[in-house]
């Protein structure tokens, strides 16, 4: 009798008590979803930030100027000689061009302002154009020049023309000839090829990410000539070869070590070290690979440790039956069946290499170069400094390349970790 | 270019030195490869590397050593007036000469001197250029002789091929060993020098740091205090507020993927949360600055609040964002390491899902999970470009996450970027700096590895 109360009493108590439990059950589980949605909604609001503000710089303005090539400007003494040639005043003819176009700007700041609509790059433009075919001088051409940054603002609607004239980067004036420009379809969006050719500039119009993805190339390879070899080699040594002693496990502790060191400390060493004490040059892609190198090695040799441990020891012992020597062994059967491991840890490697960015400013990549770099031993900058010296830079025009660039770099770090996953999934096999 | 030609040519020399030595084998061996001792690839790779390891190794102590012997024979053909000017003037003219050789700008006046110097300079180039080339080449040629001679049908090719392969992946695998030998030597000297000019105490107890040394007797605002605490307090504060954001969302994330997620589900969403661990920080920095600082500065204008445009809260949370992979991937580990037995016994005994999860599985994981989480820390410590591009510059010792507060990193940045003499307590300071942040963050990863290292332990 007594014993079936208190059967009772207990199922009373878990059955009160059920209802506050599986409420608190669906709490626990809606945190979790709350959590992982959490981290979706920031990956998604990255993304839109980056493409929302970066889309625009794939296409630049273009301004149609008809430009008369007086000899004048370009070659008063009519000798027609390279030299003469190329010391001619473009920007005069690119001024002169305006002024017709609109004559009735007279003062001196006005006038400025109106001349600035071009952007300096389109001397440039008429330059080569002349030195291509020096016939054109005497002639009067149409020529679509790159049009200033400010007005690639404008006309992408990033200036907004309703505020009032003091709150704006371009006066009423300003708006009113663009306005008039456009009227008459001589300004026109097209898609902008010189951010992809172009080296640094600090005008925003005539600056490009090529430099930078030659410098982020070179590093690279410097990279990968050298971690690659070095990381698997010491894999190899620590899987296969090494004896279980102290110094094994010194190595291991230290590779496991280095893998979470700061990036920055990597950029103390290598200013100390390759251009302090051996004097390398500063800036130079070969210092930066050097860096990165010690930098990426721990991912390469853990990657690699990893894909010899998978390779089952059923394989070493036949091909050791059979008479292959130790090394033998690894080069003929153990490698080539983890090579896939090995080059998907080292994808992985060189992906993390191409986004950093700390390391590097130690070592003076952080410079202002315009030129695109023809060595590994040239001083250069790397795609992601790119970004953060063009962060830096104040020009509304500079976000969007900045947020363009970063779009350039992402979809070159997707598709390597896209191969990585392909190579992964295509040569994984379970023994 | 000169040096990647040497390397191609030394490249092109070893494949017909493995020719060769393959040939060789063949011809010593009368038709027969059985009077070998080795096959004859090995004979091959016997010529190659009697070609190619010595020319290497001239030419890495050549690259090495160039550099500085060419800069010690010009300053020593210089006349003594030069000599005897102090090493940073020196330096100067050094690096003008550099200047005048590779057809850069020069500062100052071209000076008869500074001419000869630079053509001293030049000549010495590309007489060193020329030594290394007849040097190499005479090497690899005369490796690959010598090898040649040495093929009989005796030679055990393969037993001396492997074992330098051997000792060559002994030697790789000290790579590890001299980085961090390099990273401490590297940091420790300079720190030392900075300690003989600034006082250890000052350093890590000071509470003013304003890293402007007066050049001037006379000069207003160049005090040079090198306190360090406004750094470390800032560290702390945006590394606390980017763990608070990543360790509940990580944790919870790697829970619920790892108990209560379909496998579809599991397979979607672990993938992009680990996109956020790929995306290059200098990223987060411009999406910091960008975006999510002027949004929290909007949103504290709203309430009334005064927040600063470069607020610690923005970097921190942006960091955190960056962290929540780390924490979340390291977490999922442990947990899925947990044994199922545990969690079979708990729903036995009528547990619910989250109470097993709360009382069987955490209690479990938890060495792991802290290990994680204290890895994470170090990451957030050390994490640099979100704070240079989105925290502030100006050292600020406060705990308010809407003030701008400056970090170690930050510092280190700002400190060694731009024009910088190596003697300044200013330059040195960031190496000091640089000190504090690998000994933290080495021993926040050797109590972290050890935790996982002890948890992995108890349960395979």
């Amino acid at each position: 009798m007594n014993d079936t109360t208190q059967k009772r009493n207990t199922m009373e108590i878990v059955k009160a008590n059920l209802a506050k439990r599986y409420a608190r059950e669906q709490r626990f589980r809606a945190y979790g979803i709350a959590a992982i949605s959490l981290g979706m909604m920031f990956l998604l609001m990255l993304f839109i930030s980056i493409i929302g503000n970066g889309y625009g710089a794939f296409m630049q303005t273009y301004v149609k100027l008809d430009i008369e090539f007086t000899a004048d400007r370009i070659d008063p003494e009519g000798t027609r000689t390279e030299d003469a040639l190329s010391a001619g005043n473009y920007g005069g003819l690119v001024k002169d061009s305006l002024k017709r176009m609109f004559p009735n700007v007279k003062k001196r700041t006005p006038k400025k302002q109106l001349y600035g609509l071009a952007s300096s790059g389109a001397a440039y433009q008429l330059r080569k154009m002349v030195m291509d075919n020096p016939d054109l001088i005497g002639t009067t051409q149409s020529i679509w020049v790159t049009a200033d940054d400010d007005v690639d603002m404008l006309v992408k609607g990033h200036i907004d023309r309703t505020l009032p004239e003091a709150d704006r980067r371009m006066n009423d004036s300003q708006i009113s000839w663009i306005e008039r420009l456009e009227k008459e379809g001589r300004i026109e969006k097209r898609f902008n090829i010189t951010f992809f050719t172009a080296g640094d500039s600090r005008e925003p119009e005539l600056a490009g990410i090529w430099g930078a993805a030659v410098g982020s190339i070179y590093t690279l390879l410097v990279t990968l000539a050298l971690s690659f070899p070095i990381g698997v080699a010491t894999a190899v040594y620590l899987e296969e070869f090494a004896p279980c002693n102290k110094w094994t496990d010194i190595i291991e502790v230290n590779i496991n070590n280095l893998a979470a060191v700061p990036s920055i400390v990597f950029g103390l060493l290598g200013l100390a070290v390759f251009i302090n004490f051996f004097g390398l040059p500063r800036s130079a892609p070969v210092v930066g690979g050097l860096v990165l190198t010690l930098m990426t090695l721990p991912t390469i040799i853990i990657a690699s440790r990893a894909a010899l441990k998978s390779v089952p020891p059923s394989i070493r012992e036949a091909a050791l039956g059979v008479g292959a020597s130790k090394m033998q062994t690894i080069t003929h059967h153990v490698l080539p069946l983890a090579m896939p491991g090995m080059l998907t840890g080292t994808i992985i490697g060189m992906a993390q290499a191409l986004g950093e960015t700390a390391p590097l400013l130690m070592i003076g990549m952080v410079a202002f170069i315009v030129d695109i770099p023809g060595g590994a031993f040239d001083p250069s900058t790397v795609l992601p400094v790119q970004i953060y010296l063009w962060a830096d830079s104040p020009e509304r025009a500079f976000v969007e390349k900045t947020s363009a660039a970063i779009m350039v770099l992402l979809g070159f770090l997707i598709m390597m970790n896209a191969i990585a996953v392909i190579l992964r999934k295509r040569f994984e096999r379970r023994w | 270019m000169q040096a990647t030609f040497l390397l191609i040519v030394l490249l092109a020399l070893s494949a017909v030195g493995y020719y060769l030595g393959h040939h060789r084998s063949l011809a010593v061996s009368g038709g027969r490869i059985s009077h070998l001792h080795s096959l004859p690839t090995y004979y091959g790779f016997y010529t190659v590397l009697w070609c190619g390891i010595p020319a290497l190794v001239l030419f890495a102590l050549w690259m090495a050593l160039q550099g500085t012997l060419i800069t010690h024979l010009v300053i020593s053909g210089l006349p003594a007036d030069i000599q005897a000017l102090p090493s940073t003037e020196l330096h100067l003219f050094l690096n003008n000469i550099q200047n005048m050789v590779s057809g850069n700008i020069v500062s100052g006046d071209i000076t008869e001197t500074m001419n000869n110097a630079a053509a001293h300079y030049k000549s010495l180039h590309s007489i060193s250029g020329l030594l290394l080339t007849v040097l190499m080449l005479v090497l690899a040629i005369g490796g690959i002789l010598w090898a040649r001679k040495n093929i009989v049908p005796e030679r055990r090719a393969r037993n001396i091929v492997e074992k330098t392969v051997t000792v060559m992946l002994v030697l790789c695998s000290t790579v590890a060993i001299f980085t961090t030998l390099g990273i401490i030597l590297s940091v420790l000297f300079e720190s030392i020098r900075f300690f003989q000019q600034v006082p250890i105490t000052d350093f890590i107890f000071g509470v003013n740091w304003s890293p402007q040394t007066a050049m001037r007797e006379d000069q207003v605002g160049s005090s040079g205090a090198f306190g360090a605490i406004p750094l470390f307090v800032g560290t702390m504060l945006i590394s606390m507020i980017a763990m608070t954001v990543a360790v509940p969302i990580g944790l919870m994330a790697a829970i619920y993927l790892s108990e209560y997620a379909s496998s579809t589900v599991r397979a979607i969403a672990k993938p992009l949360l680990e996109i956020l661990a790929g995306i290059p920080t200098v990223v987060y920095g411009f999406f910091a600055a960008l975006t999510v600082a002027p949004f929290i500065r909007d949103l504290g204008d709203s309430v009334g609040l005064q927040v600063a445009s470069e607020s610690a809260l923005a970097a921190g949370l942006v960091m955190g964002i960056m962290i929540i992979p780390f924490v979340s991937s390291l977490s999922d580990d442990v947990i899925n390491a947990v044994p199922q037995s545990l969690r079979d016994g708990a729903y036995g005994l009528g547990a619910t899902r989250s109470e097993t999860i709360r009382q069987v599985i955490i209690p479990a994981a938890l060495p792991g999970i802290v290990g994680g989480v204290l890895l994470a820390v170090s990451r957030a410590i050390g994490e640099t470009m979100i704070v240079v591009m989105a925290a502030g510059l100006a050292s600020n010792l406060t705990m308010n996450p809407l003030e701008a507060v400056t970090t170690v990193t930050v510092q280190i940045v700002t400190l060694l970027t731009g024009d910088q003499e190596f003697d300044s307590a200013k330059t040195l300071a960031a190496f000091a700096l640089g000190l504090m942040l690998f000994t933290v963050t080495l021993v926040l990863n050797i109590i972290a590895l050890s935790f996982v290292r002890k948890y992995r332990e108890q349960y395979e």
